[in-house]
């Protein structure tokens, strides 16, 4: 008999596909389980609907599903239910440590330039504020580029979605 | 096909499209950082236009694949701003602002939408749409001043007028200082000789190989 507890805590064991420091239950890209008998439904939300990653994600929750004993159903849900807000603080502490930056926390409304060029971004190796926006696109849609003046380190800046 | 099945495929091209377009400038555009941002932005914009295609396949019984690829350059749905093959930095950056301004607003209608799916997937658009539009808005004021940028904005209004129904335009003329009254928009239906020359080289791995799963 599969419970949700020993679901969540395989699905804890599932790291990201592209930053494999943090699991998809700390990146809080899932959004229930329901339990049935053997039947198991987990709902995923997409980061950016552009992360090529998603697949992987599905694949990896299936095949996770199957070996602990159930029966998998894993259904893609493309909402705004997903914001960096839902990384947890055990994640966050994860990305620093492996060199990103995580993401400020949601703003009421949308994201500007002014806030981008604020002082608010901390460098994750050295935690000086002195960081500027290089460019608010990088090697996948999730994250920019930006740069510390302290310790003159590039380093990448999740986006707050 | 329903309405909402057109309507989503609009999007779903107008997406597709100018991925593509935005994809020709990687590894060539003026400067290493844009070479970046086009290339997310193009990458980002396709995940949009599958997510839209879904949508549409659940409604039309295909796939998401199908409807991007197999159908005849004809058969598309897009607006002709995005299908405008424009190499020249000032144009380039000119639609980016005029599609951007154009979708902004096109997406808050329809986060609007009673239908949850549509209206839930919108809202998740229009929060990744954010970067790009700050991107194109940091251009827009850096070539605010520059006449060959001012000229190819006016030069384009036509065709993004047309990216929209005509009762949001009068919104999109007002976003960006420009006037519906005096200018024939370019609709929808009719498609620029640019389109098939995209699709070929689009669609031509998949046509080379049918029914292949990669």
């Amino acid at each position: 008999m599969v419970t949700a507890e020993a679901v969540w805590a395989a699905l804890d064991e599932i790291p990201d596909p592209e930053i494999p420091v943090i699991s998809l239950v700390e990146l809080g890209v899932i959004r229930d389980v329901q339990v049935d008998g053997e039947r198991v439904r987990v709902e995923l939300t997409p980061t950016f609907l552009g992360c090529p990653a998603l697949e992987a994600m599905q694949r990896a929750l299936t095949e996770k599903l199957a070996a602990v004993g159930a029966q998998p159903e894993v259904a893609v849900i493309s909402d705004d239910s997903w914001s960096t807000d839902r990384i947890s603080p055990a994640g966050r502490k994860k990305l620093r440590a492996a060199g990103f930056a995580p993401p400020a926390p949601r703003a009421a409304g949308a994201t500007t330039l002014v806030q981008l060029n604020s002082k608010t971004f901390r460098c994750p190796y050295c935690g000086s504020t002195e960081t500027r926006l290089e460019n608010i696109f990088g090697p996948t849609p999730c994250r920019s580029i930006r740069w510390c003046a302290s310790c003159r380190q590039p380093f990448e800046q999740f986006k707050t979605i | 096909m329903s309405a909402r099945a057109q309507r989503v495929l609009e999007l779903a091209d107008d997406e597709l499209i100018l991925d593509w377009r935005d994809s020709e400038r990687t590894g060539i555009a003026p400067t290493l950082e844009e070479d970046v941002a086009f290339s997310s932005i193009a990458q980002n914009e396709i995940g949009h236009a599958r997510a839209l295609y879904e949508l549409a396949a659940g409604e039309l019984g295909t796939d998401a694949d199908a409807l991007a690829f197999d159908r005849e350059p004809g058969e598309y749905r897009c607006a002709q701003l995005v299908e405008l093959h424009l190499m020249d930095w000032a144009h380039t950056i000119a639609r980016r602002y005029l599609y951007e301004e154009a979708d902004r607003v096109r997406v808050e209608a329809l986060k609007r939408s009673d239908d949850a799916e549509l209206s839930g997937l919108a809202a998740k658009i229009d929060r990744e749409e954010t970067y790009h539009r700050l991107h194109a808005e940091m251009w827009a004021a850096r070539l605010h001043d520059e006449p060959r940028f001012r000229a190819a904005v006016e030069e384009l209004w036509p065709y993004a007028l047309g990216v929209l129904d005509p009762e949001l335009r009068p919104e999109l003329a007002r976003r960006v200082g420009l006037s519906v009254e005096s200018t024939q928009a370019v609709e929808r239906g009719e498609h620029r000789p640019e389109l098939a020359e995209l699709w070929s080289e689009m669609t031509e791995v998949r046509r080379s190989a049918p029914g292949q799963q990669w």
